[in-house]
């Protein structure tokens, strides 16, 4: 008597098993999937572009909250959208194993005995012939029938024979559903023991692939992050051609870094590189990507006592097709005080006009050109936080201005120079580029492309065979021919099939 | 002339042609209406649709290869190149189809004259002159990753169609004698469906993948058009399903593939023209 929940509760959980590995139920979660998928593309996606996000978030200051809330800026790797592909995943395993036992258990078996009345199947027809030879009949039959597996049966001068075609159509199925869980469990092992991360280096600087080298970097939860390959890059050269005539002015032609790398701490043989969009780096496992490339104006700042106290390249970040580009220059070492500025780097510019400000005309450095406003005081780098490279702390600065009470601004062009007040002074010496590289690793890669690739020809093979069951019984007056088709197609195809073979005989 | 606008000369005069030809069909469907045998001037009405719409094909074709030698590249790009390109192979698919089924499928002239002349038009509005692709398409994979979406595309177009034209025969059946049964149609959609979901899935989960990662440096990055392109391969999938699962036979997988169709067209326009991403080739 006690176990009689016990036994419902098993009953409950068999059934609820059987409920999510039915078919009907995978076909709802399929849609299901599709939907929630959805708000990804609409949504900006943490993952994919976080400044999107930010921005979306200072534009919708009610919103945002809510949607962090249900975690509509990482849709993919949400509570629910993991819900979802989990209980597909589930319900796709729970039907393909018993699926893929009962075709191992089948692979061997033999074609159905012929039925007893045969005009009871989809498709028949009976002639009435005098069969000198009922076996060389039935050998014209099995000649016609191809590739399926045949039994022949004789009883009392009558032969009968069952065929059945097409076993690779569930061959091909389960093929299928295999390699979708291969793909998903690839792509796992992929994002769990890969990392990505991304670094600017300019023109003459080098890159040693280090943690602290990176601007942003992200690895898989299974990711040692001591463990990131020794390899040092060194860019010489980055190059950015423009299309320079006709409508499509200014739209990128080519992109490329140079330079050389060398793997290894120590002093290994240095190689040359040349990476273009399309053409990664590959250093063993670890490929280098050119994602995206922009100016680094180089300055010379000189403080209030004479001392030079900046001389380096400032990557300026673009935000448009004209490479309009903003950035910051943080120099903590200026006596008295800190100096910083603050401002937008055009690569050609044009004046629209006396009191407007310059804007860019085109993507290449025909005219380049810097707008900078001066501030002083503490840059906030000695307190321990962390700081945006592309952001000045104002927090502690106060604005330099002119005499007539207005911003100070620096309008420089390259080998100019500009006093600033209270004393001191910016050069902006020269212009280089800077290339924005992607170093990334994604350990097993091939099983998801191996899977997929795989699996299409598993699915090809599931929808284009077509199993079918053909009998034949030939005795010394009569022929008898029926046909089955285990997945329904053109009734007219299964007669046209059962026509044919009486025509062979 | 230049090549530049010989290509667009051709587009137009196709365009023109695709409009002339869904005229004809249209008066076909109107002479032939409540008729079964088919009246005279219906299979004249017909005759006229077929060979003006095989002579737009001509013209397309010629178009698409004059823009693609005016480019210097496989005429495929952009929205606009993508657009008449696809019809090209809608157009194609059209005539093969009609060898291999005849009567079966010479009833969706209407319906592919009336898509083919929208999508032309509607490409004309995104022209942009031919010239040479930004650095991320300096790949061999547009030949093929592009190639296989537009095949795909174009094989999903009558599955579209005969899907629509069964939930209409299924609900009338006595209506539209000039209709193939519900049965047929529902097999016509699935073979073609069967025929596209492949190659769909080496577009967009193999072809695609290979190349974000040379490119992008990932082989999959939730994209807007990698988002849609995978909400695309999950209906069709469960269109697949549908058709093999009780209670969902018939209508409801005629109506997958309807809604299947759907976020394939919202990929080519709505992801392009208004959500933007990594594949903004539009213009």
């Amino acid at each position: 008597m006690s176990d009689a929940p016990e036994l419902s509760r098993r009953e409950f959980a068999r059934w609820m098993w059987r409920q999510l590995t039915s078919m009907r139920t995978a076909l709802m979660l399929l849609l299901l999937l599709a939907l929630v998928a959805i708000p990804g593309s609409v949504l900006p996606q943490a993952s994919v572009d976080a400044r999107a996000v930010e921005a979306y978030r200072l534009d919708h200051p009610e919103l945002a909250p809510w949607l962090e809330r249900l975690g509509l800026f990482h849709t993919y790797t949400s509570v629910w959208f993991s819900a979802v592909y989990l209980l597909l995943m589930v319900s796709l395993v729970g039907c393909i194993v018993p699926r893929t036992i009962t075709y191992a258990k089948a692979y061997a078996a033999r074609p159905p005995k012929a039925p007893a009345n045969f005009s009871r199947m989809p498709a028949s027809a009976v002639r009435e012939v005098d069969v000198d030879d009922p076996a060389a009949v039935v050998a014209r039959v099995r000649a016609a029938l191809g590739r399926a597996r045949i039994d022949v049966v004789e009883r009392d001068g009558v032969i009968e024979l069952s065929a059945e075609s097409g076993h690779l159509r569930e061959f091909g199925n389960l093929v299928f559903h295999l390699a979708v869980v291969g793909v998903l469990v690839g792509v796992a092992v992929g994002s769990l023991f890969g990392y990505r991360g991304a670094a600017v280096v300019t023109e003459g600087d080098d890159f040693s692939n280090v943690l602290t080298q990176y601007d942003d970097f992200a690895s898989g939860a299974l990711f040692d992050r001591d463990a990131l390959p020794p390899f040092a890059l060194h860019v010489g050269a980055v190059d950015a051609r423009f299309q320079l005539t006709g409508p499509q002015r200014g739209a990128p032609r080519m992109f490329s870094a140079r330079g050389t790398w060398s793997a290894g701490t120590s002093a290994e043989r240095e190689q040359l590189f040349d990476i273009r969009v399309n053409h990664p780096l590959k250093i063993g496992r670890t490929s280098v990507y050119l994602i995206g490339q922009g100016y680094a104006p180089v300055f010379k700042v000189t403080d209030a006592r004479g001392d030079v106290v900046f001389d380096d390249a400032v990557p300026f970040l673009p935000s448009d097709g004209t490479y309009t580009s903003s950035g910051v220059v943080k120099v903590p070492d200026a006596r008295p005080q800190g100096l910083g500025f603050q401002g937008f780097f055009l690569p050609t510019a044009i004046s629209t006009g006396k009191a407007e400000a310059p804007i860019s005309a085109f993507p290449a450095a025909a005219n380049p050109f810097v707008g900078l406003f001066v501030f002083r005081g503490d840059l906030g780098l000695d307190a321990g936080r962390p700081q945006s490279v592309f952001m000045l702390d104002k927090g502690r600065m106060k604005q330099v201005q002119s005499k007539d009470g207005a911003p100070f601004r620096v309008s420089l062009s390259p080998g100019q120079v500009a006093d600033l007040p209270g004393g001191g002074s910016i050069q902006f010496v020269e212009v280089r580029q800077f290339a924005r590289l992607q170093i990334s690793s994604a350990p097993l890669a091939w099983l998801p492309l191996g899977a997929m690739i795989l699996g299409v020809a598993g699915l090809v093979l599931s929808l284009l065979i077509r199993p079918r069951r053909t009998w034949v019984r030939v005795s010394r007056t009569v022929i008898e021919v029926a046909a089955l088709d285990r997945v329904p197609r053109s009734g007219r195809d299964l007669d046209d099939h059962v026509q044919r073979l009486l025509e062979e005989m | 002339m230049t090549s530049e606008a010989y290509a667009q000369a051709f587009v137009v005069a196709a365009t023109v042609l695709l409009a002339i030809a869904f005229v004809a069909h249209v008066a076909e469907w109107a002479l032939s209406r409540g008729v079964d045998e088919e009246s005279d001037s219906a299979a004249i009405a017909a005759g006229i649709g077929r060979s003006v719409t095989m002579l737009a094909w001509l013209v397309l074709l010629t178009g698409v290869v004059t823009r693609g030698f005016a480019a210097g590249r496989v005429p495929w790009g952009n929205m606009y190149e993508f657009g008449c390109a696809a019809v090209v192979l809608m157009l194609t698919a059209y005539f093969l189809l009609m060898r291999r089924w005849g009567r079966a499928i010479d009833w969706t002239g209407a319906a592919v004259t009336g898509i083919g002349t929208v999508v032309l038009g509607a490409s004309t509005l995104v022209y942009v002159p031919p010239g040479p692709l930004v650095p991320a398409l300096h790949s061999y994979w547009l030949v093929i990753h592009v190639f296989a979406a537009m095949l795909a595309g174009a094989a999903f177009v009558f599955g579209a169609i005969a899907s629509a034209a069964y939930l209409v025969k299924a609900r009338w059946p006595e209506r539209f004698p000039r209709l193939p049964s519900a049965e047929r149609l529902d097999e016509i959609a699935f073979k073609v469906n069967a025929f596209a979901f492949p190659i769909w899935t080496f577009a967009a989960l193999i072809a695609g993948p290979i190349w974000a990662q040379y490119a992008w440096g990932r082989y999959w990055g939730w994209d807007p058009k990698e988002v849609w392109a995978f909400i695309t391969w999950v209906v069709y999938a469960g269109y697949l399903h549908a058709r093999a699962t009780a209670g969902w036979k018939g209508r409801a997988a005629a109506i997958l593939c309807l809604v299947g169709f759907a976020t394939f067209l919202f990929n080519f326009v709505g992801v392009n023209l208004f959500v933007g991403g990594l594949h903004s080739y539009a213009k």
